[in-house]
């Protein structure tokens, strides 16, 4: 068994060898290295070509239309380029925009950069499942918001929100639906139509593409117009300028056409590995799942144990690749946001590992991780005097802590 | 983040992990940090007739630097007497870790335990001195 | 294979580059904000980038912002830059790419001002020119180090100067000059600089953002708070990864490049000579070694490509995004020539793989077109 053993396929994911030998034509000298924009020679139309067979493999995957996909630099570049497209083309109509306290940093940063120029957000508190209860949200809206921005699925703790309820509440409110579905796009089945869905963001490392790329759906029927965040040259239909990196949008395009063919099968036996994990650690005392279990992507499982601090238990299992929260904020101190705004308390925010299963996951490694991840756990609350006082019956909630 | 081979060993073969009687009058026990700044540091110093730390154990819930700076910590106590001891400052620990910036409140939090199993200790040795009649 | 003309566009992947960014795409595919050791190498390996990026342009690596590219680069030097002054006037040269024109042109809906600085009739801004710009205070300047159709070069570090005594910011693209020319951003005296890795032997979708400690930038893409907070978004590893292979190959070779292009334009432009009846642009000022925009009167220059493109050779008209467009050449408008020659308008721009065999396929193909093309005017004109 290679170690270590990867279980951060939200944070990242290799690209799959088939991706990797369709972008291969695109990367070498004497392959398809035009720019897509030359119109004037063969080199641009070959890599225009292949740019326009990746659109519609990215488009597939969601039920688009090829012509309402927008290439990006990636799920936070879309993020952004929604969020400020449209309270940028739509501010006169409107100021306000509703949102939630779980959502992605892109959404959530771009949110406050859009409060810093005078729009107006509410962020909704999630319930303890982790997702946005309908007639809260519907109760935020107003007779001036514009747009409301929610995400597939969690990044965290992988939660789905039924987002063709909001989309339909949304459409009938007369605002626009934003989502960002970086890490649902080849995990839940996405239909921009059926769902009501007005623009959506994706990313293809995510989900075995290269880093660097991703799209923003934008609908066409009705028309949803935004500003452009990039501009010059016009490219994308005058929504984000730029040359187009042909090898990335295949890459793109070529790990979308892989996951519309093999999600239902993947899924399953994913669902089966976060099984086997989590039956592997569900009788530990004091191990808390993160946000609902059922209504969950498959190869996530974010999980609390108590009295042990995060980031020294992610230390102990360093022959296994997790993170305790997301990527973006894994480096900082601060425990997970998403779990706080879920109702966890200081102990079992600061206590989650999030454990998610990917593509090239064994059952070995499953099995290994199990093992490991019981005996460190042991060591560290027998080095723990939380663990000692929680033994001791005492209430931890009730100790006035000479914090610093 | 990497960390230095260091903190590493003291990670992996914490010393002096435990913990002792914290109603024996000859030792004092600090706890400071708090849940909701992800460290709890429990460190406890046992104290003869000379003043001299003869025994220390810890308990830390915290991050892999919270848990080396309190395993050196009780290393270096031990044999210390209390003078000593007081004066070790959190900058020697960082330095001897050689943590990151963002570690060396670590290293802080050390600190303030061992002051505080100190003070414990000396607020027990006070109180026996002043009820010495009581006590025999 | 076509003979392939058009690395101003976009040049092919060096062969070692490639082999650089490929344990990226595979092995190495971690996240770089994840501390487990997959991050961490990742990590690694776009810090070494970034040296190297900056050791092509003399600038340190905390100078060195990532992003998709240069038009990225540039939208984030001009907006971010305005974003943090009172709206005032931007004064941008006539002849810069789209991306500067244009994210300067945008700011207009914050209440911006936008001059437009003249140039000469060999596509420079004389010493004037910039005083008399200068003299309506700007807080920004945009000038481009080289430009992308005439490959001419601009005094930057002349500009620069002139802009700092004013108290302006100079931002200049040098998306087309690194890796060409010599570049020294901290002797340019610029505030910013783009880059970008796909014209020298790079990857597409990776480029940077050159910025003085000095200049305060508020970034384009909120998220994540990658890039020290100045550009949030999962960095794309292995284009970094190419993007520093590319620059420090680039580096290497430029006394070498330098000379090998100026023989070989040298060659072409004494073929045009033979042919006759061609202008080429900007012929008297400091110019790219790899770049030659020239024009046949009476001949449409989108006709002459689709033509060459037949026989075998890829050049552009103009620029790759413009390309399409039935206008002249803004920037050789804006150098005075006239709509009709400018409508003529080619560009060859060589790269390191092209070779005098090159050059004289291209000038017996065009030899061979531009009769016919110049007959067909005159029949369409009788």
């Amino acid at each position: 068994m290679k170690q270590p053993i990867y279980l951060d396929y939200s944070a990242t994911t290799p690209v799959d060898p088939r991706v990797a030998e369709k972008m291969w034509r695109y990367l070498t000298p004497d392959g398809d290295f035009g720019n897509p924009a030359s119109r004037s020679h063969v080199f641009g139309w070959r890599a225009e070509e292949a740019v326009e067979e990746a659109r519609a493999n990215v488009a597939a995957l969601i039920g688009a239309d090829p012509k309402e996909i927008v290439w990006t630099s990636g799920a936070t570049e879309a993020d952004n380029l929604a969020l400020k497209g449209v309270a940028h083309f739509y501010g006169k109509k409107g100021r306000h925009l509703v949102t939630c306290k779980t959502e992605h940093k892109a959404v959530l940063d771009t949110c406050r950069q859009l409060e810093r120029e005078g729009f107006e957000v509410t962020y909704l508190d999630p319930e303890p499942s982790g997702l946005v209860d309908l007639a809260k949200l519907e109760a935020a809206m107003r007779p001036d918001t514009t747009l409301v921005s929610l995400m597939h699925v969690n990044n965290e703790i992988g939660v789905i929100q039924d987002i063709a309820a909001v989309g339909a509440m949304v459409r009938a409110r007369g605002a626009l639906f934003h989502s960002d579905a970086a890490q649902s796009a080849g995990k839940a089945p996405i239909d921009v139509n059926r769902m009501n869905v007005d623009l959506l963001s994706l990313s293809a490392h995510k989900i075995y593409g290269p880093k660097g790329i991703g799209a923003l759906y934008v609908r066409r029927k009705p028309r949803v117009r935004l500003e452009a965040q990039m501009h010059g040259g016009g490219h994308e239909r005058g929504m984000r300028s730029g040359t187009l990196p042909t090898h990335q949008c295949v890459g793109m395009g070529e790990a979308f056409r892989v996951a519309r063919a093999e999600m239902a099968a993947e899924n399953e036996r994913l669902r089966a590995l976060r099984d086997r994990l989590y039956h592997g650690l569900r009788d530990m005392p004091e191990v808390y799942v993160n946000g609902d279990l059922e209504q969950r992507v498959a190869g996530n499982l974010n999980v609390s144990f108590n009295f042990v601090e995060g980031e020294s238990l992610i230390m102990a299992l360093r022959d296994i690749a997790v993170s305790s929260g997301s990527a973006c904020t894994s480096a900082s101190l601060e425990p997970s946001y998403v779990l706080r705004a879920l109702g966890r308390n200081d102990e079992l925010a600061h206590s989650s590992i999030r454990f998610t299963i990917g593509r090239f996951t064994t059952p070995q490694e499953i099995d290994y991780t199990v093992r490991l991840v019981r005996e460190k756990v042991a060591k560290l609350r027998a080095m723990s005097p939380l663990w000692e006082m929680y033994q001791e019956g005492v209430d931890l909630s009730k100790v006035q802590w000479a914090g610093h | 983040m990497a960390y230095s081979d260091k903190v590493l060993d003291h990670y992996e073969n914490p010393r002096n992990v435990g913990a002792l009687d914290k109603n024996d009058p000859n030792v004092g026990t600090g706890m400071v940090g708090a849940p909701a700044c992800g460290d709890v540091m429990k460190l406890q110093i046992k104290v003869n007739e000379q003043g001299v730390i003869e025994d220390a154990k810890f308990k830390t819930y915290g991050c892999g630097s919270a848990i080396a700076s309190s395993s050196l910590l009780t290393e270096w106590v031990r044999g210390k007497t209390l003078e000593e001891a007081t004066s070790i400052k959190n900058t020697e620990i960082a330095a001897e870790l050689a943590l990151p910036p963002v570690k060396i409140h670590c290293s802080v939090l050390a600190e303030d335990a061992i002051k505080a199993a100190i003070a414990d200790y000396q607020a027990k040795a006070a109180a026996r001195k002043n009820k010495p009649a009581n006590a025999a | 294979m076509p003979v392939y003309l058009d690395h101003n566009a976009t040049t092919p992947m060096d062969p070692q580059v490639l082999e650089a960014m490929l344990p990226y795409l595979g092995e190495h595919f971690g996240n770089p904000s994840s501390v487990h050791r997959f991050g961490r190498a990742a990590r690694a390996a776009v810090e070494r980038a970034r040296a190297q990026v900056a050791e092509l342009v003399q600038a340190h690596p905390s100078q060195v912002i990532f992003t998709s590219g240069g038009t990225e680069a540039n939208n984030l030097a001009i907006k971010g830059a305005a974003a943090l002054c009172a709206p005032g006037l931007i004064a941008v040269g006539a002849t810069e790419h789209p991306s500067v024109a244009e994210a300067a042109g945008a700011l207009r809906r914050q209440g911006w001002r936008v001059a437009t600085i003249p140039v000469d009739t060999q596509g420079r801004i004389g010493p004037e020119v910039i005083e008399a710009t200068l003299r309506q205070r700007p807080a920004l300047v945009c000038a481009m180090l080289a430009n992308n159709e005439t490959g001419v070069i601009q005094d930057i570090a002349r500009l620069a100067e002139a802009a700092r005594a004013s108290g302006a910011i100079l931002h200049t693209d040098a998306v087309q000059a690194a890796g060409k020319i010599e570049v020294n951003f901290t002797d340019s005296g610029a505030q910013s600089m783009s880059l970008s890795a796909h014209k020298i032997n790079g990857p597409k979708g990776a480029g940077a953002l050159i910025v003085e400690k000095s200049v305060e930038i508020e970034p384009l893409l909120h998220g994540g708070g990658q890039e020290k907070n100045r550009r949030s978004g999962t960095e794309n590893v292995a284009g970094i990864v190419g993007f520093g292979a590319a620059a420090a190959a680039a580096r290497a070779r430029l006394a070498v490049y330098g000379a090998r292009m100026s023989a070989l334009r040298a060659r072409l432009e004494s073929g045009l000579d033979t042919i006759g009846g061609i202008e080429v642009f900007a012929a008297g000022a400091p110019r790219l070694p790899n770049t030659v925009c020239f024009a046949a009167a009476g001949v449409d220059g989108e006709a002459l490509v689709l033509h060459l493109d037949k026989a075998g050779v890829a050049v552009s008209s103009g620029a790759a995004c413009a390309s399409g467009t039935a206008e002249p050449s803004p920037v050789l408008t804006a150098m005075g020539v006239a709509a009709e020659l400018a409508r003529g308008a080619l560009r060859a721009s060589l790269g390191a793989g092209n070779t005098e065999e090159d050059i004289d396929i291209f000038i017996r193909a065009l030899a061979a077109q531009l009769p016919r093309l110049r007959g067909f005017a005159r029949a369409a004109s009788a």
